[in-house]
């Protein structure tokens, strides 16, 4: 059964989410289901965050941040890079679909890549059941 | 989306999380919308405010400005972006309004969390660092030093000029490139304010606007520049001939000790070590007999220089396209087919052939000429962008090519762009000269004969897309307008000053209408071919604006720095160091005494990896907490479950 996927993405400032800006400017068409929060980095995102996400009845979460080697902050995203996998391994370990946490790079040129990804991802996640049931 | 609707909603239904009013009002950013939410400050005491507009990338400085004029902390506003991210994304207009209203949700309920905090006010170092000596670094060099600045100009080769000193002519008007731009080299060389790092490159860049710490190698010439007067006795004597591949792209030769050429600046010369005798086989030191004033010293060692400047504009040009890429053009393999660059050095008088247009044997002059537009460009194998300057280029060459040797010349062209002021009067003229303007992309070059006249010939294969016939032109030479591509270390030199590439590797400018010599980076300046391909004209004008840029920074004094920084609980830091690891500019120091860790608030970029690595949440990263940051999510989060709530319904 298809459903309206609640999802939440977490931007870096500097490459994804003025990917997302390129998007928007560009006026390429995605669907409303993500909800963005800016942050500094990528490398921001902790996996408490993510899990706080889940708890509060997220279908999904995003972690988008700049390509490895473009990191505004050096290496901040090479943090996200080694850390979230980790934590998608966990999600499958607990119960969790791991294809809910989604991770990816898009630079702030990228709107076209971003408008995509968002597409593909709210189509798959909306083919999942919604979270809380699978939390039944 | 409906926006009044939304602001509504807003006051009806985040009254408890703190909304007194919500307003609805075109133009926010206006001086009016300003002012209109100023008075609302001040009316009705708010402590806190929420901008849902465009992006905060855009405007929300203007915001902040506004709320701190009314008397709230910049760092209690909180902008939300339904312009970029909602309404110009969505297709479906409710769909539009209820993702605003629970983006505005989110906004309100992260503001609550949100603390005032004090930006830093810094100095601001006014030295300048300049990397390229092409014509867009020189004419940010002279602009900045004229007016009073010292510019450090870091050049890679062994003098500033770039392409245009490689160039014959410019377009539209013919001028003498060299004539030109000598002058203004000459500038620089003599400016009190500049200092003039030729041979060198920047390895490492610190610190942030206003304080950048530039660590620059000068690599050795083995020349004492105090002794050298530019005489040319050594590279007269040198024995060893060396193809130059760069200054003469491959047509000409140098010497093992050189200057690029004859008008370069600095007048020092370099020893080349890969090519030089001396250096290969241990004998010859014949500059070194000749050398009249001693200036000659071998095993000189690379000086590591470290510079402080308070900004720093990059104008790191160009690379021409490789034309053995495409190999039906036979480049490298047909002798007669030549690149742009080629052409430029063998019409220059200064250059290989003195200036003659012969083929590739040295003497023959050519009957029949074509040349290639868009070699590169405008390519889906290669490079999908038009490289801007590669018509005019051919326009130019066309003009020479029939004025130096009275050849036929045909061009050939998919579409003719000459946007800039006298270029499309510069065609009409090349029109009525009588070259040949065949529209259409050329498929091959080849010498594979199969018509009468075509023998010893180069065939050009073309279908003439405006009369629909297939041609097969035979000339004696083929000129390629090769197009432009980002340097080939583009990528290291971006990461290096930290600012952002396109996919093409050209430098990302802060905004593509209104910032366009800025980059993302404060402190950070692009100008010329390294933003974007670009005729001189253009170059010389992104210099002179990135020059301007950086003058009013100096102007200001001083400037505020981020104040989101990171900082340790020490009370629950077990001092694990996981976060001094984690951080990318080692702010973060281990105290040993405590036992704990401590964030230089100075270094710190605010980028937050050590909160997302930090176990026992000891560190929290000012206005990026994680109860401000999980208050927006559960804001959005709690509008979408409301929604869905009532769809079931």
């Amino acid at each position: 059964m298809m459903h309206e996927p609640k999802i939440i993405g977490f931007l870096c400032n500097w490459c994804s989410y003025r990917g997302a800006d390129s998007a928007g400017m560009a006026r390429l068409k995605y669907p409303p289901n993500i909800k963005i929060i800016r942050v500094p980095c990528s490398g921001r995102i902790s996996p408490e965050l993510v899990l706080r996400t889940f708890r509060e009845g997220a279908d999904a979460v995003m972690v988008l941040g700049c390509h490895i080697g473009d990191c505004h902050y050096s290496t901040g995203n090479h943090r996200t890079a080694k850390r979230m996998p980790v934590l998608k391994k966990l999600l499958e370990y607990t119960g969790i679909e791991s294809e809910r946490l989604y991770i990816n790079w898009v630079s702030a040129a990228e709107g076209e890549k971003f408008a995509t990804v968002i597409k593909d991802f709210t189509e798959k996640i909306s083919a999942l059941p919604p979270f809380v049931e699978t939390m039944k | 989306m409906n926006v009044g609707e939304v602001s509504a909603w807003a006051a009806e239904n985040l009254k408890d999380q703190g909304v007194v009013v919500a307003r609805d009002y075109k133009f926010m950013c206006s001086s009016l919308g300003q002012e209109l939410i100023q008075k609302d400050i001040k009316e009705q005491g708010l402590t806190r405010v929420v901008v849902a507009a465009c992006s905060p990338h855009l405007h929300e400085a203007t915001f902040r400005n506004a709320c701190s004029r009314a008397g709230v902390n910049p760092y209690l506003f909180e902008m939300t972006n339904i312009r970029e991210q909602d309404s110009w994304v969505t297709t479906d207009k409710e769909e539009a309004t209820k993702k605003a209203k629970a983006l505005v949700a989110a906004a309100v309920g992260r503001v609550a969390y949100q603390k005032p905090l004090e930006s830093l006010l810094v100095p601001i170092d006014p030295n300048v660092l300049v990397v390229g000596g092409g014509i867009a670094g020189i004419q940010a060099s002279l602009e900045i030093a004229n007016s009073g600045q010292h510019v450090y100009l870091v050049e890679r080769e062994p003098s500033i000029g770039g392409h245009m000193a490689q160039f014959d002519k410019t377009f539209p008007t013919l001028d003498c490139s060299a004539c030109i731009l000598t002058p203004k080299m000459f500038d620089v060389g003599n400016h009190k304010n500049i200092t003039m790092l030729t041979w060198s490159e920047v390895e490492k860049v610190e610190g942030y606007i206003g304080n950048f710490t530039v660590t620059i190698r000068k690599r050795a010439r083995d020349i004492d520049e105090e002794l050298c007067t530019g005489c040319g006795v050594c590279w007269e004597k040198c024995p060893k001939k060396v193809l130059d591949n760069v200054f003469e792209a491959g047509m000409g030769n140098r010497k093992a000790v050189y200057v690029p050429f004859p008008q370069a600046v600095p007048k020092y010369p370099v020893i080349d070590r890969e090519n030089c005798t001396y250096y290969l086989k241990g004998t010859c030191k014949a500059c070194e007999k000749f050398c009249p004033t001693g200036a000659i010293k071998f095993n000189q060692e690379d000086q590591i220089l470290t510079v402080k400047v308070g900004n720093i504009i990059l104008a790191t040009g160009y690379d021409l396209f490789d034309s053995h890429r495409i190999t039906q053009y036979g480049y490298g393999r047909l002798a007669n087919v030549f690149t742009s660059l080629e052409f430029e050095r063998m019409s220059n008088s200064a250059g290989p052939t003195g200036g003659k247009i012969v083929q590739r044997d040295g003497k023959t002059a050519p009957k029949v000429v074509g040349i290639v537009h868009c070699t590169g460009s405008r390519d889906k194998n290669y490079h999908e962008y038009c490289s801007a300057i590669c018509c005019m280029q051919s326009l130019k060459f066309a003009h020479l090519v029939k004025e130096k040797t009275g050849a036929e010349v045909y061009e050939f062209y998919i579409d003719m762009r000459t946007p800039a002021k006298t270029y499309e009067e510069f065609y009409h003229r090349l029109l009525e000269e009588g070259t040949h303007f065949v529209r259409g992309k050329v498929a091959e070059i080849s010498d594979a004969v199969r018509l009468p006249g075509e023998e010893g010939k180069l065939i050009i294969q073309v279908e003439d897309t405006l009369t629909g016939n297939q041609l097969r032109v035979p000339v004696d030479m083929a000129i390629l307008s090769a197009g432009l591509e980002s340097r080939h270390d583009a990528k290291i030199v971006a990461r290096k000053f930290g600012i952002s590439c396109s996919a093409d590797s050209w430098f990302i400018e802060r905004h593509p209408k209104l910032d366009p010599v800025a980059t993302m980076t404060d402190g950070v300046f692009v100008a010329g071919a390294c933003q974007g391909p670009k005729d001189i004209p253009n170059s010389v004008a992104q210099g002179a604006a990135a020059a301007a840029r950086v003058l009013s920074i100096i102007g200001q004094g001083e400037i505020e720095i981020e104040a989101a920084t990171a900082i340790v609980d020490e009370v629950t830091c077990v001092g694990c160091k996981q976060c001094i690891a984690s951080c990318p500019y080692q702010a973060i120091q281990y105290l040993e005494d405590k036992g704990k860790a401590y964030v230089q608030e100075a270094l710190c970029k605010g980028c937050g990896t050590c909160v997302g690595t930090c176990l026992p949440k000891s560190i929290s990263l000012k206005h990026f907490t994680d109860e401000q940051i999980v208050a927006e999510m559960i804001g959005a989060m709690k509008v979408m479950k409301s929604f869905e709530l009532m769809e079931v319904a």
